[in-house]
């Protein structure tokens, strides 16, 4: 699973780093940051929820 | 052509939509809705359209607009018009809201866990002391969110009741006592501000001094008018949310025997609650600045645009059974933060607060209940933050 990120878009909602913590995180700034460039299937329903719950749609995957 | 159905209207019930707001619901999810002034606006109760909306450029919250909706008398005070980033686009909305987003990060919320475990178990070694009975509005629910963002800010505690009752009459008073609780409050922050910038502290406002006033992006007047929203968002929807969520716990006892059997269960309910409560009753309040197109309709430049929290969170088109109030529901999806680039800016530290207060209660007070039917409950508010007067318990 492929994940963009839009760090100029993120609002600093913390709803990726809340839904999906082994993926996404918050650095100083609170902007997005993501954790694993390449997360396996068994997280992949945490990482689209993380992508639905992204209030910015900061998040794209493929 | 069916008559705009008036919104907002006022709630019988606590945590329930008023009646009349089925009518609202059976014309969306996108129709028009008369206002108490006679205007009219479009009102958006669908849950997806809702998503859509709150993303859709064409969407300005300036509400110096002259055709902004007005949703309830007190909106007209300058204070309400011209709030920092409630009431602001892109950019300036987006400068400011980097300047704020590193201090309510979910990272930076959880340091503060302790700070609000301390202060809540005072509270509820208060309650247990004194009590039963006891009303949980004046001592849980309007003291801790009022102290918790005082001591984010910097504020000294010794100025809290002051807060509490200023910033209470800004968003839930009269239009007169809307001014003048705002201005009591823009002088008082003016004061708090001189000092900060004279001699930082370690809160909020001195690190926001340290960061963004001594390079010179920021001056006194902006820093007054941060602090500001900060006090005025944070009060009412924190202590409210908390009240409303508690007595719909007591109102479903197998649900608090569930959070009693299993704790770990309480971030998803507070979702849940989040979801069905649903505080704030208007999410949001704009005006179009070009046209949009939603849900088949046409929203032309200049018309005011609401979103219903109440009615989209309960979509069902979105939620299946969204009636029930479910705390395991796998879908607890609700807009009560709002949507967008105005996405609740403290909702960690929200969730935190009550997520803190609830586990204190269920855990300590097992036995909790409401000494009174909650029809009997004094509601207040309609249009934006719904609230309880007094929430008497017993155990
Ligand atoms: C359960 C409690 C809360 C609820 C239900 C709530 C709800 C909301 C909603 C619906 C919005 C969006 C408004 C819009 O789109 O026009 C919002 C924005 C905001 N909230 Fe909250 N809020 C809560 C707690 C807090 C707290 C604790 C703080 C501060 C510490 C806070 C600060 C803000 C700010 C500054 C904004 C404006 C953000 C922006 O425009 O970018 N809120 N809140
Ligand atoms: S959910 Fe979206 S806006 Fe929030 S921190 Fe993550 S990427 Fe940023």
């Amino acid at each position: 699973m492929k994940i963009t990120l839009d760090r100029d878009r993120c609002i600093s909602a913390g709803r990726c780093a809340y839904a999906a913590p082994t993926v996404f995180d918050q650095d100083d700034d609170g902007v997005v940051v993501l954790l694993d460039t390449d997360p396996g299937e068994d997280v992949a329903h945490l990482v689209e929820e993380a992508q639905y719950l992204c209030p910015a749609m900061a998040i794209t995957t493929a | 052509m069916t008559a705009a159905p008036p919104y907002p209207q006022k709630r019988t019930c606590p945590y329930q939509p008023p009646e009349g707001y089925a009518a609202v619901e059976e014309q969306g999810p996108v129709l028009k809705v008369t206002l108490f002034d006679g205007r009219e606006a479009w009102m958006i109760t669908g849950f997806q359209e809702a998503r859509e909306i709150l993303t859709h450029p064409n969407l300005s919250s300036q509400r110096t607009h002259p055709n902004f909706p007005i949703v309830a008398p007190r909106f007209r005070s300058g204070i309400a018009r011209n709030l920092a980033l409630i009431a602001m686009d892109p950019p300036v909305h987006d400068t400011y809201r980097r300047f704020l987003n590193p201090h309510f990060s979910l990272r930076s919320a959880r340091t503060m866990r302790k700070d609000i475990e301390e202060v809540v178990k005072g509270y509820v070694d208060d309650i247990l002391d004194q009590g039963p009975p006891a009303d949980l509005i004046p001592a849980l629910a309007v003291p801790l969110p009022s102290l918790i963002i005082c001591k984010h800010l910097g504020v000294p505690y010794a100025d809290h009741d002051f807060f509490q009752e200023a910033s209470g009459r800004v968003m839930l008073g009269t239009e007169e006592d809307s001014v003048a609780g705002g201005q009591a409050l823009v002088d008082y922050l003016d004061r708090l501000t001189h000092d900060q910038i004279a001699n930082p502290t370690d809160g909020l406002l001195g690190t926001l001094v340290r960061e963004r006033v001594q390079t010179g992006e920021m001056n006194h007047d902006e820093l007054v008018s941060i602090a500001l929203v900060l006090l005025i968002a944070a009060h009412e929807t924190t202590s409210s949310s908390l009240a409303l969520g508690l007595i719909t716990l007591l109102e479903h006892p197998d649900q608090w025997a569930r959070l009693q059997a299993d704790i770990s269960g309480l971030p998803r309910a507070i979702e849940e609650i989040l979801r069905y409560v649903a505080t704030t009753d208007l999410v949001a309040t704009r005006v179009a600045k070009g046209d949009i197109e939603i849900g088949g309709h046409t929203i032309k430049a200049g018309e005011g645009v609401l979103v219903s929290g109440t009615i989209a969170n309960r979509d069902e088109a979105n939620h299946a059974d969204p009636h029930t109030f479910d705390i395991g529901r796998p879908d607890t999806h609700h807009l009560t933060f709002g949507f967008g680039i105005h996405q609740c800016l403290g909702q960690n530290l929200a969730r935190l607060q009550i997520e803190i207060a609830l586990e204190a209660l269920i855990t300590r007070i097992p036995t909790l209940r409401l000494a009174k039917p909650v029809s009997e409950l004094p509601i207040l508010g309609s249009g934006t933050v719904q609230r309880v007067l007094s929430l008497p318990v017993e155990w």
